[in-house]
């Protein structure tokens, strides 16, 4: 391996095999970690004094189809503020098996971007506690910034939906009358 | 009748709040649970403006790139522009010459200016304060004049380019900057005497919409709604990009994390951004605005007319786009309401093959469930103001 700082040797001696490689290109210093037990290094990496990336910055994802594999690479972007460093953390991630660590437990900022990179990329994120599309619908089909989601594709048109429970009148009558049982009863 | 009566049947209300309502600046639609006017649960629905920005940019050159980031955040545009060109020379490895960066520095606080006045303007004229809100929007139209005057156009710049700039500062400019301080100083004064002490606006600003210092750097915010809560986090202090080192400015910090802590650090900002841009005019350097690299810089245009290689240099740039050689970096600037960042991937092409923008408004939705449970439907309106969620940034 390529020469490194003391803060990226660092954190290779804190978190040992689970750091695949640690570069440093234009200045920035990007590690590349194992898929496997990605929450427990992301606590080191934030609740290390000596570390302490307590900010998470960003969450997205690159698809390097037909490029590389493992296909895809979801990207962290930390923030120590008080040494004021950042760090960009990259995992690989195959297509066959499209699941990552949430971050949510630790950042609930994370809430927001992991389910940008669900609805972008079609990349799931376990014990995510609301996992739902966000910038696009319910009934979209595909994951539009695939590499192999032309950029042309057309969606179906969708039905109107049904919302259960919303419609006011009827509330609005229900509860007038419920109103008027109990009126009633007090006099 | 009291309201806590027992024997009133109570049930939990749903209400949709937009997508069309006049304080959803944008188009965002709030699915509230309610109880009587207390919010008790927001989800919040975004996306409406979404448009592929991402994607667009994949089939756009280096430098057609750069009008779509203009239409993220529409109200700073410049501020778009020079944090997309400073992560793309980063990949370049290029560093532009001294004028340039003052020029970046000097356009990027007038975005700032322009960004924090109308989103304070608003945010008050919807509170009732109209006469605030025209006053603000005057001192706008003044900075829109001036970026008018220097790059064409009022919202759509495209001024920035990858190694320079479009062309450099007009004649005038100095000048023109002046007498509109003059001006604004005297529009904000006369706001700070109408609102900042107004007993009505104190009592929809004030414990209002809080969110712990904790709390806030947990969802990962940034800017005004971050500093109001009195962490120290500043993209120009505290990773000093172009020559912000060289000035002398402050930044402003709230304690209570409440709406009224981030319209004074939002007033704050004004006033520090015209300070920055009075010192960078003064010390502003004479040269190049462009790098002196032919890869990365069009040809001059009796080049292209009077030689075949200016011809062939010209039709190459625009053509293929330049090309950026392979590799990904990150580079975040101050955007107006927070670090505005830029992850690009390379494969040394003449496109990017993965643009991300870190949209600072988009992560302080994520947030704004937490600010807004507990409080009255009506605490909405300031709450959402003072995170100037801009859809063209948020939804992308």
């Amino acid at each position: 391996m390529a020469e490194t700082s003391p803060q990226l040797q660092h954190i290779q001696g804190k978190l040992g095999a689970k750091v695949l490689s640690a570069s440093e290109p234009q200045g920035d210093q990007v590690v590349a970690l194992d898929r496997a037990g990605l929450r427990e290094s992301f606590r080191l990496l934030k609740e290390d004094p000596e570390l302490s990336f307590n900010f998470l910055s960003d969450i997205t994802a690159v698809d390097y189809w037909q490029k590389q594999e493992p296909r895809f690479e979801v990207v962290y972007q930390l923030v120590s503020l008080q040494r004021r460093r950042r760090l960009r953390v990259r995992v690989s991630v195959p297509e066959s098996d499209a699941v990552v660590d949430s971050l949510t437990p630790l950042w609930r900022g994370a809430n927001y971007l992991e389910r940008e990179v669900w609805d972008l990329y079609g990349i799931r994120f376990s014990d995510h506690p609301d996992l739902r599309r966000i910038l696009l619908y319910d009934e979209f089909i595909g994951h539009p910034l695939r590499k192999d989601y032309p950029v042309n594709q057309c969606q179906p048109r969708v039905p109107e939906r049904h919302v259960d429970g919303t419609f006011v009148d009827e509330r609005s009558r229900n509860k007038l009358l419920r109103l008027q049982k109990t009126l009633a009863k007090k006099n | 009748m009291k309201a806590d009566n027992p024997e009133l049947p109570r049930e939990i209300m749903e209400l949709q709040m937009g997508p069309s309502h006049p304080a959803t600046h944008g188009t965002i639609k709030f699915n509230l649970k309610l109880e009587g006017e207390k919010v008790l649960d927001c989800d919040v629905e975004l996306g409406f403006l979404h448009r592929g920005f991402d994607k667009s940019c994949e089939q756009a050159t280096w430098t057609q790139v750069i009008p779509y980031t203009d239409r993220l955040n529409y109200a700073s545009s410049l501020i778009n522009n020079v944090g997309y060109a400073l992560a793309v020379e980063k990949l370049i490895g290029a560093e532009t010459p001294p004028r340039c960066q003052y020029i970046r520095v000097i356009i990027s606080e007038l975005a700032r200016l322009f960004d924090h006045l109308t989103c304070c303007g608003m945010a008050a004229s919807e509170l009732g304060a109209i006469t605030v809100g025209f006053y603000m929007i005057e001192a706008r139209e003044l900075i829109i004049r001036i970026i008018e005057n220097l790059t064409g156009a009022r919202l759509t710049v495209t001024y920035v380019r990858i190694g320079g700039l479009k062309h450099d500062l007009p004649q005038d400019f100095a000048e023109r900057v002046a007498a509109a301080f003059t001006t604004i100083r005297k529009l904000l004064d006369d706001c700070d005497r109408l609102l900042s002490r107004n007993r009505i606006f104190l009592d929809r600003m004030a414990n209002v919409g809080v969110i712990a210092k904790e709390s806030a750097l947990d969802h990962s915010l940034t800017g005004p709604i971050l500093r109001a809560t009195g962490v120290d986090y500043d993209v120009r202090k505290a990773f000093p990009y172009l020559v912000y080192d060289k000035f002398d400015f402050e930044i402003p910090l709230g304690s209570h994390g409440d709406n009224y802590d981030r319209f004074l650090c939002r007033l704050g900002e004004i006033q520090e951004s015209m300070k920055i841009v009075e010192q960078a005019l003064r010390q502003l350097p004479v040269g190049p605005v462009w790098i002196d690299d032919a890869r990365f810089v069009l040809p001059e245009k009796e080049k292209v007319y009077g030689s075949i290689e200016g011809l062939m240099h010209h039709f190459k740039i625009i053509m293929e786009g330049i090309q950026v050689p392979a590799g990904e970096t990150y580079s975040a600037v101050e955007g107006g309401n927070g670090e505005l960042g830029f992850y690009i991937v390379s494969d040394g092409g003449g496109k990017p093959y993965r643009l991300r923008v870190r949209p600072p408004c988009f992560i302080a939705m994520g947030a704004f469930a937490e600010m807004i449970k507990g409080y009255m439907v009506a605490d909405i309106v300031p709450t959402f103001g003072m995170i100037n969620m801009i859809g063209g940034e948020c939804d992308r």
